[in-house]
């Protein structure tokens, strides 16, 4: 009654599809099981972030060394404020500066870190004081409009 | 003039009637109140039907449709300058939509059609009522393993549906294409998420598999006990299967981007 080559066919169909979502998971999306002992947390704010999405790159010099976790709008000034996860093999000066860059005319949004001086670095959950945000294509194209009917 | 009003009233109660008895149906099936479980050994045998036997039409389709999505993807991206994003474009769209909607399409055709045709002719042959008499429930005994085999396997070909996809739209992007093979699959790790694209494609593919296969064995079991009632109890089962994945796709994605 119960056939054996049957239930390993069964068995092998299952154990592959598992496999494949596994692929699927680590491969495909990029999910990475990411102890919290390995990074740590930054906070900047921004004027605007025009794009910006959680799971965003955090690179410097083109290298990426951690991801956006967390975009919030901080209600007192109105501006918004993005939590990143910074892996913990790569201290940054406390003068250290975030923008945020767009990679090639109309890629993805990410946050550009550009090293800083001082030789004190940035702890667990320190603010990144100097920011720069994001250029809006919209107002370059209106101030551009602008300077050329002031002429 | 009554008598078109009357025979509209008659469709009615008749669709009414359907209704009703595939709820009844699905219910008798599910057990509920009597708290059956499917017998493993019934289920696996089930899967091996209705999954393993599907499996050379899902791989073949599954790597077909991901090059044929590289090359299109390639052509309408390349007019943009932005070649780079066709890893994000096939793994999305196969992910999101083709993933679970062509695998559940080739599932009625393939898996769905012979469900119906089994048990109808289960009932015409008089296989059902024989069990009954014998005290054996055709509930839990037939249609009981046959659902849950098509709500396990459907999902699980959904998922090697889009890993092949993906994997044929990389062969073709990166060696017939030229497209650069860390930019593809980059470009697709940082805009795919797992939560958001490769397990909502899984709970679609689920959503499928229970109503294809409910579809399926209810029409089997309601057929006509003559070769011609079988015919048309498959043709029904594979038009209302197909429409039916394709309309709750619409509600599913609708529900699920939170576009209302």
């Amino acid at each position: 009654m119960h056939n054996r080559s049957l239930e390993l066919g069964v068995g092998a169909f299952v154990i592959a599809a598992m496999v494949g979502l596994l692929v699927l998971a680590l491969n495909v999306s990029g999910l990475r099981f990411q102890a919290d002992d390995d990074v740590y947390y930054l906070y900047a704010r921004f004027e605007n972030l025009s794009g910006l999405s959680e799971r965003a790159k955090v690179s410097m010099s083109g290298v990426t060394i951690g991801r956006v976790v967390e975009i919030k709008l901080d209600t007192q000034d109105y501006v918004a404020v993005v939590k990143m996860a910074v892996e913990k093999g790569v201290p940054l000066s406390l003068d250290t500066s975030a923008s945020v860059l767009t990679a090639g005319l109309l890629g993805e949004k990410y946050i550009g870190l550009s090293v800083g001086a001082d030789e004190e670095t940035l702890l667990n959950g320190d603010f990144i004081e100097d920011t720069q945000s994001s250029i809006v294509l919209e107002e370059l194209i209106g101030q551009f409009l602008f300077s050329r009917s002031n002429e | 003039m009554i008598n078109t009003l009357a025979q509209t009233g008659a469709r009615c109660l008749l669709v009414c009637q359907l209704i009703g008895r595939s709820g009844v149906f699905l219910i008798n099936i599910l057990g509920w109140g009597k708290g059956f479980k499917a017998p493993c050994h019934r289920v696996i045998k089930q899967i091996h039907h209705v999954g393993v036997l599907s499996l050379p039409i899902i791989v073949v389709a599954g790597i077909f449709v991901g090059m044929v999505l590289a090359l299109q993807g390639y052509s309408i991206l390349s007019s943009y300058g932005s070649q780079e994003a066709i890893g994000q474009m096939v793994a999305l769209s196969l992910l999101r939509e083709f993933g679970p909607v062509v695998t559940a399409l080739l599932f009625v055709g393939r898996a769905g059609s012979a469900l119906t045709a089994e048990i109808g002719l289960m009932k015409t042959t008089e296989q059902l009522s024989a069990m009954e008499i014998m005290g054996v429930d055709p509930f839990k005994r037939v249609f009981s393993p046959r659902l849950w085999a098509g709500v396990i396997s459907l999902p699980l070909l959904a998922t090697l549906f889009s890993l092949l996809g993906i994997f044929g739209g990389a062969f073709v992007a990166v060696n017939l294409l030229g497209v650069y093979e860390g930019s593809y699959w980059a470009n697709m790790q940082g805009s795919v998420l797992f939560f958001d694209d490769v397990i909502k494609g899984l709970i679609k593919a689920l959503v499928f598999a229970f109503v294809i296969t409910w579809i399926a064995l209810f029409h089997g079991w309601n057929a006509r006990p003559t070769s011609e009632g079988i015919s048309q109890a498959t043709t029904a089962t594979v038009v209302q299967g197909s429409l039916a994945v394709l309309g709750l796709d619409f509600i599913l994605t609708a529900v699920m981007l939170g576009g209302f």
